[in-house]
């Protein structure tokens, strides 16, 4: 923001709640220095600190593995719980049952997700669940140094020579397939598009599925992997290019609607995704499943928003619970009165 | 032999004359998916209704339709409700396993069976009492889809002629099964009066079994365990119920659920102050619970052994990274899939340390309908008290049979919700450390997700972390963290139900027993006084850990039979890790595992014989 007047001290940047971009940082990383994981939890700090989004609202959610520790690193003011290998999205769906007032983000990998913990990451998904969830992806597990994970593509090298041979699970198809109604895939080095694909997701009600491609520098990084950084660079193909106007600012960039897709998210907020090459349509699912498999088949990495509905009920939705935290609702909501226990015996003798 | 053979002590007393009155067992043999249910839980309840203590015990098959099943009703006025192991009255009505019952039975016992079976030919120290079950059926019921189902009403009108049990209770108790369906009840009551018709005209009399009024039943009621503890846990307030499906505990979710239904949905706005969700797995079932428990619900899950040993990795971690919530184990038999429709005490010792690395967890064992519903709420107050999971150890035999009981008093203990800080709390104390024991009980102070305070963050992992709840791999603040959860467990100890104890006189030894086998060893209790002139005090356990009283109870006395529903004495190897060598040189145990309820003769047999030695 620019300013005519020059201050004696010049006063802090805040976000419209007024916090400091530092009230929305964590611990300091111990994960490895160039690793895509950091760029990522950058990237959600400045998500939440230019949505404003209050860090007390924010629950954040993890499973094991390199990515699962992140949660550490950023929102140090929110409650975090890095729980058991593979099985975040059952904590989270709990989390959110218990207090549905709260912005839950969910931090998996793609061995946590892909692999051990696939079981419950296709029921997140096909509940619909409102979860921002991020596979942080980089085909291998790092913690346990370097083994092949689920997402690995077929010919990819490990760093011992050992070739994968099995197909990748594309955990965006799947996503798509079940019923996660706003998932995308990008590039942890891509911070522009990985920024909106945030800030789009800070405002959808639903379940968020953002496969990040986020390379390890320590054991996938080298020459005949698919999840470098000069592979994922060189083989990026971006379905359009997007942009995010948050739903306190006034819509007033004029696009072209003839090149540009503009979506309106749950909170006002707005996605506009501006035609790189081919025309694309996000809110059709076959659509974005041909893509997807065409991509794979090209060995490409095709990166985008892929699919979105802002309109179809979340899982919270469905239950029809009352509006304030079950949580903390107090004892008169939850323990019927006597005349009620009173009713049920009298229909048991 | 006539066909009149009676038992042997009576043997004195003229056949015909002789009367035992409200003191017999009927065992119903049919087809799995026959309708039988609905015939049984009728004479069960109009046995009720006429004032006679009674029980119910279902021994049915993992299977949906075609295998043989039995039903057994106790009707007994000393108030015995233990299974028993032989029957006066058998109804034969299964052709697959009609030999077998009626070669099972012991001399002088009642056979009432389908005709077509012909089973008389095969002993003639029994009563037979033949009945042309299709013959009846045909006319009552025009529809022949139906006559399947509804032929099993005519056994409840030919044993209500043969025992004396009045035809209007089996019409109020038809009333009451088929609720609003007055079709389906005058339809069934029917094929009851047609079977009652026929035994008055060709069936006399020739057995001493009767069943007259008694007024013991006045005020109670009759319900499964499984919708107790459902009950217990709607009336404690749970918010979260997530569960997977696996007998024999599911009745207990779906009885929640149309209770919860009823009792939960706020009247105005139509919506729930609940929310309960079918998982994908019991991984899931219990990571929503420990979830929603973390965020600050009331939250549960109910299972069985193979669900329980899934549920090992979340329960470690509610136990390390300290996580309320509540789990509901209705025991089955057996490691692996064993016998899913048999009950057993089972999963003991497994439960008491489940998860790798040191963990001990709290367990409560109810042993009736009554315990099944005021447990459950204890459950949820402990689980929020002492922050970890806390497992009601019920068995299928609870669950899942049909029990008498008092009707269940209103819970009046405010809910125990256990140390939680506000905004307000954090403004007046400035910060908290998430597992510092401050209090000196070895139970921190937590904060939910959604406190609106800049310090009421903290990070939850089930790694090494320190009193501030930072990671660390420390081994000091390891050893720390890991003194104070014994501590905890030391503290709860304190606080969780104490042991039900009946002293003697002079004891020539005692009995330590839990759960289902009460009603076993109460049986027992005066079969081993009546028989053999001994005495033996009482204690049952009504929670792990033992509190004091336990451990006193053992002391004083000189021999100790631990009565337990499994192969290895798992409650037994429990005690032993816990008392002085002395005390351990005292303990004998008597096992039952073979699937059925255990029942009072076995146990009597068992310490009689280890008594004579």
């Amino acid at each position: 923001m620019a300013t005519t007047t020059v201050p004696p001290s010049p006063p802090k940047k805040v976000n419209r709640i007024g916090l400091e971009v530092t009230d929305y940082k964590g611990n300091k990383s111990t994960l490895c220095a160039g690793c895509g994981h950091n760029a990522i939890s950058e990237r959600i700090i400045e998500a939440f600190y230019e949505l404003g989004v209050e860090p007390h609202r924010v629950a954040k959610l993890s499973g094991i593995g390199c990515s699962s520790k992140s949660p550490a690193y950023f929102l140090r003011s929110s409650h975090g719980f890095n729980a058991v290998h593979g099985r975040m999205p059952s904590v989270a769906t709990g989390t959110i049952l218990a207090n549905r007032q709260l912005m839950a983000i969910g931090v998996s990998g793609d061995g946590d997700s892909a692999s051990i913990g696939i079981g419950q990451f296709v029921h997140l998904m096909r509940r619909n669940l409102p979860v921002i969830y991020i596979i942080e992806d980089n085909g291998c597990y790092g913690l346990t140094k370097g083994q092949f994970s689920a997402t690995a593509d077929i010919g990819s090298k490990l760093k011992t020579g050992v070739v994968n041979d099995l197909p990748p699970i594309d955990t965006c198809a799947l996503a798509i397939q079940l019923g996660a109604t706003y998932v995308g895939r990008s590039f942890s080095g891509d911070k522009r598009q990985l920024l909106a694909l945030l800030e789009g997701a800070i405002g959808h009600k639903g379940t968020v599925m953002l496969d990040v491609i986020s390379p390890c520098v320590t054991f996938n990084d080298h020459e005949g992997s698919t999840k470098s950084y000069s592979y994922v660079k060189d083989h990026d193909e971006p379905l359009a290019d997007v942009s995010f106007i948050p739903f306190f600012e006034d819509l007033a960039v004029d696009y072209d609607p003839g090149s540009t897709t503009e979506i309106t998210l749950h909170d006002g907020s707005h996605l506009l995704l501006k035609k790189i090459g081919k025309e694309y349509d996000p809110t059709h699912k076959t659509e974005a499943l041909r893509v997807l498999t065409e991509a794979h088949d090209k060995g490409e990495i095709v990166t985008g928003l892929f699919y979105v509905d802002p309109q179809r009920p979340n899982f919270i939705d469905q239950l029809n619970m009352v509006d304030e935290p079950l949580a903390t609702l107090p004892e008169s909501k939850v323990r019927p009165p006597k005349e009620a226990l009173d009713e049920v015996m009298q229909s048991l003798m | 032999m006539a066909t009149t053979q009676v038992d042997p002590k009576e043997a004195e007393a003229p056949a015909g004359q002789r009367r035992i009155v409200n003191d017999l067992s009927i065992q119903v043999a049919t087809v799995n998916g026959s309708g039988s249910n609905t015939a049984n839980l009728v004479l069960l309840r109009a046995i009720f209704q006429m004032g006679i203590p009674v029980s119910g015990k279902n021994l049915f098959p993992s299977n949906i339709a075609g295998l043989p099943t039995w039903f057994t009703i106790r009707a007994s006025k000393f108030g015995y409700i233990a299974r028993r192991k032989d029957s006066e009255f058998m109804v034969a009505m299964n052709p697959e396993t009609a030999e077998e019952d009626v070669l099972g039975l012991k001399p002088g016992a009642s056979c009432v069976y389908d005709e077509r079976l012909n089973l008389k030919r095969l002993r003639d120290d029994l009563v037979f009492y033949p009945v042309p079950f299709d013959q009846l059926v045909a006319p009552v019921c025009p529809d022949a889809r139906l006559r399947k189902l509804v032929r099993n009403m005519i056994y409840d009108g030919v044993l209500a002629k043969l025992l004396g049990i009045d035809m209007q209770e089996i019409r109020v108790a038809l009333g009451k099964q088929f609720k609003k369906k007055a079709k389906a009840a005058d339809l069934n009551f029917a094929a009851a009066q047609v079977g009652y018709e026929y035994a008055e005209k060709n069936l006399p009399k020739v057995d001493p079994y009767y069943l007259e009024r008694l007024d013991l039943t006045r005020g109670k009621i009759l319900i499964e365990g499984n919708a107790a503890c459902a009950l217990g846990a709607m009336f404690a307030g749970v918010t979260v119920v997530t569960w997977y499906p696996i007998t024999p505990s599911s009745s207990l979710c779906e009885t929640l659920i149309e209770f919860m239904k009823k009792y939960r949905v706020d009247k105005q706005t139509g919506k729930a102050t609940f929310a309960i969700v079918q998982a994908e797995d019991e991984l899931a079932a219990l990571g929503m619970a420990m979830g929603a428990g973390w965020a600050g619900a009331r939250s549960m899950t109910s299972t069985s052994g193979p669900g329980i040993s899934l549920m090992a990795e979340f329960v470690g971690l509610g136990y390390y990274a300290e996580i309320p919530a509540v789990i509901f184990d209705v025991q089955r038999v057996g490691p692996s899939t064993g016998l899913p429709t048999r009950t057993a005490q089972g999963d003991i010792l497994s439960t008491a340390i489940l998860s790798h690395g040191d963990t001990k967890h709290l367990m409560l064992f109810p042993n009736s309908m009554s315990e099944c519903f005021t447990m459950a709420g204890e459950a949820f107050d402990l689980a929020e008290q002492f922050q970890t999971p806390v497992f009601v150890m019920s068995d299928l035999d609870l669950g899942m049979n049909t029990w008498m009981s008092d009707a269940f008093p209103y819970p009046t203990k405010p809910l125990e919700r256990g140390k939680v800080l506000s905004a307000e709390d954090l403004d007046r104390l400035g910060h908290f450390e998430r597992y510092r024991d401050v209090d000196g009980d070895a139970v921190g102070y937590r904060t939910l997700p959604g406190t609106n305070h800049p310090a009421a963050a903290y990070f939850t992992r089930g790694s090494g972390h320190n009193a501030r709840a930072i990671y660390s791999e420390r081994p000091n603040d390891y050893v720390d963290n890991m003194d104070r959860l014994a501590r905890k467990f030391e503290t709860a100890r304190q606080h969780v139900p104490g042991p039900q104890i009946q002293e003697a006189a002079k004891p020539d030894f005692g009995i330590l027993a839990y759960g289902t086998t009460d009603w076993a060893v109460r049986e027992s209790l005066d079969q081993l006084k009546q028989e053999y002139g001994l005495e033996a005090a009482y204690c049952r356990v009504r929670a792990y850990p033992f509190t004091q009283a336990v451990k006193d109870f053992i002391q004083r006395q000189r021999r100790v039979y631990v009565v337990e529903q499994n192969r290895d004495a798992q409650l037994c190897g429990l005690l032993r890790l816990e008392l002085g060598a002395e005390d351990v040189q005292k303990l004998h145990s008597v096992l039952h595992y073979d699937g059925l309820p255990i029942d009072a003769r076995s146990v009597t047999d068992a310490i009689a014989s280890q008594e004579k030695n």
